[in-house]
């Protein structure tokens, strides 16, 4: 059945466009001073206005990302300064892209953490294959990876983009946790 | 072919013609004129790309160069390195002539244009015609071919359908556009665009109330003839993807896109000279500054020139901005409704312009 649909009756000054016409410029020009007048406010005062610009101008600014984000994997140490990796090799099983691999080695006797008997002589990360899942840092019996923030990781060579030992602790730092578990073994 | 002796000939019997200063002059205006106004479109086109995106509460091209006044740089680069890629289908001759015949036109209309009144003695306009305005429709109505061409060579269908939409446009609106002009012809009483400047030193002519009407239907008509929105159906990007210049890419889509914009100036420069002015500075300052200089000095330097052109460049960018404006206002007409507009409402309202003109000036008199 056909639906019969009451147009509205124009009065001769809507037929006319131009009142419609002013409004709309009333609502551009609103539109254009209020986003001038957010991107100064943001820019020169670090103001944050919920209306206004919404571009975000992404490599200077950035999202604030959520808490139990998963960013990129790292390597950490315990606050006397011990690499917490025990090498393992649960992350390198469990990891689905297959973007670690791990190099063992025995920990020489005459170390203070000789008990702990094992270390990663190399601990690679290929950042090219990783998916952020966080499945390493779940799997780590000795939390020893930990996600960071960082997302975005920019490089001229695929070979700079493979993090070793040294750049996965330098990115990792030190964890503060009061649980020094081989301290009395 | 032209010879080197055929082209020295030329040259000779040209200079003789005219005589040496007034060539040399010309070509030197020519150049200047054609810089600036190439120059103006490359930066109308960034003002309209910023001016969208604060109306859009977004931010817009602010990389290159400082707050991206480089942009045009980098955009026309683009434009020459790309690949001039031509698709298999198109009719190659039609193809390559549109872009050329589109943007022709539109940087011709503009040498009958008073840009300022005088500059060490030599008039601020490249060719003082008596039929000034006429000229004006005459080539600015060949652009259209244009595009009409480009619609037919790219042989496909939506560029087709862009084609005759702005046949169709340009015979609803150029009627009413060349009628609405009339009562300022009959007002100022001549057709020579720097004789209806000086006719304004004292009252610029839109504040008539007829020559108001006048200037609404020819500022409407104007968006129609450039292709802008509201009346931007030719190209109309969400329904025909671009319309007439969707087959076309990198330096042939930059001629139609500079013959538009170079179209767009042109109009708000006629507007200005038509019904702002001209170079004439607002509020008739001493009477020297707008009063047609009759004291000829060549070669004398007058800063008082300067400030005409800037007078007729403030001017322009004023009626730009107005442009680009409603161009991010306003939704875009139906193709009906444009007809409507231009059949129904504006061939009626200035013809019956010209008539009351007519009896106004009867009883004046």
């Amino acid at each position: 059945m056909a639906i019969k649909i009451e147009r509205p009756v124009l009065k001769w000054h809507e037929k006319l466009y131009f009142p419609a016409i002013l409004g709309g410029i009333r609502v551009t020009t609103r539109h254009f001073w209020r986003t001038i007048g957010t991107w100064i406010a943001g820019k020169k005062y670090g103001m944050v206005v919920s209306a206004g610009r919404v571009t975000m101008e992404y490599p200077e600014e950035k999202w604030d990302v959520p808490e139990g984000y998963r960013g990129a994997p790292t390597l950490v140490k315990d606050p006397d300064g011990r690499v917490k990796c025990v090498a393992c090799q649960l992350c390198e099983f469990v990891c689905p892209p297959r973007a670690i691999t791990i190099t063992p080695e025995p920990i020489p006797g005459q170390l203070p953490n000789a008990q702990v008997e094992k270390w990663p002589k190399e601990f690679e990360i290929d950042m090219l294959r990783c998916i952020y899942c966080g499945l390493c840092e779940e799997v780590c019996p000795e939390e020893a990876i930990f996600l960071l923030k960082d997302y975005s990781f920019v490089g001229e060579s695929r070979e700079e983009l493979i993090h070793n030992k040294e750049r996965l602790l330098e990115l990792g730092g030190m964890h503060q946790d009061k649980i020094y578990k081989w301290k009395n073994k | 072919m032209m010879t080197g002796p055929m082209i020295a000939g030329l040259w000779a019997d040209t200079v003789s013609f005219f005589g040496e200063n007034m060539v040399a002059v010309t070509l030197l205006k020519i150049v200047v004129v054609l810089g600036a106004l190439l120059g103006l479109v490359s930066y109308t086109v960034l003002a309209e790309r910023r001016i969208s995106a604060l109306i859009q509460d977004r931010v817009g091209p602010n990389r290159v160069g400082w707050f991206g006044l480089l942009q045009p740089l980098a955009d026309s680069f683009k434009f020459l390195l790309k690949e001039n890629v031509m698709p298999a289908h198109v009719n190659r001759i039609y193809y390559v002539m549109a872009p050329c015949i589109a943007l022709a036109p539109a940087l011709l209309t503009f040498i009958v244009i008073p840009f300022g009144n005088t500059l060490a003695g030599e008039p601020m306009v490249i060719a003082n015609l008596n039929v000034g305005v006429l000229w004006m429709f005459s080539i600015a109505s060949l652009g259209v071919y244009g595009i009409v061409l480009g619609g037919w060579a790219s042989n496909s269908k939506y560029p087709f359908l862009g084609g005759i939409r702005s046949g169709a446009q340009m015979i609803s609106y150029e009627i009413s556009m060349g009628l609405s002009l009339i009562p300022v012809f009959m007002h100022v009483g001549s057709l020579n665009l720097m004789e209806i400047v000086n006719a304004q030193s004292h009252l610029w002519l839109f504040v008539y109330p007829n020559l108001f009407v006048a200037f609404v239907i020819f500022m409407i008509s104007s968006f129609a003839e450039t292709n802008r929105l509201p009346f931007d159906l030719p190209e109309s990007e969400q329904e025909l993807v671009g319309g007439y210049h969707t087959e076309y890419g990198s330096m042939k889509f930059a001629f139609f896109f500079l013959a538009e914009y170079a179209n767009m100036i042109t109009a708000s420069a006629l507007m200005v000279t038509l019904f702002f002015g001209g170079w004439q500075v607002p509020f008739a300052l001493p009477e020297s500054l707008n009063h047609p200089v009759t004291w000829f000095a060549p070669f004398v330097f007058q800063p008082i020139s300067l400030v005409h052109l800037l007078s007729f460049f403030l001017k322009i960018l004023l009626l730009l901005t107005m442009f680009i404006w409603v161009r991010w206002t306003l939704p875009r007409f139906r193709y009906d409704q444009l007809m409507n507009l231009g059949w129904k409402i504006f061939l009626p309202v200035s013809l019956a312009n010209v008539f009351v003109t007519g009896i106004w000036m009867a009883l004046r008199h």
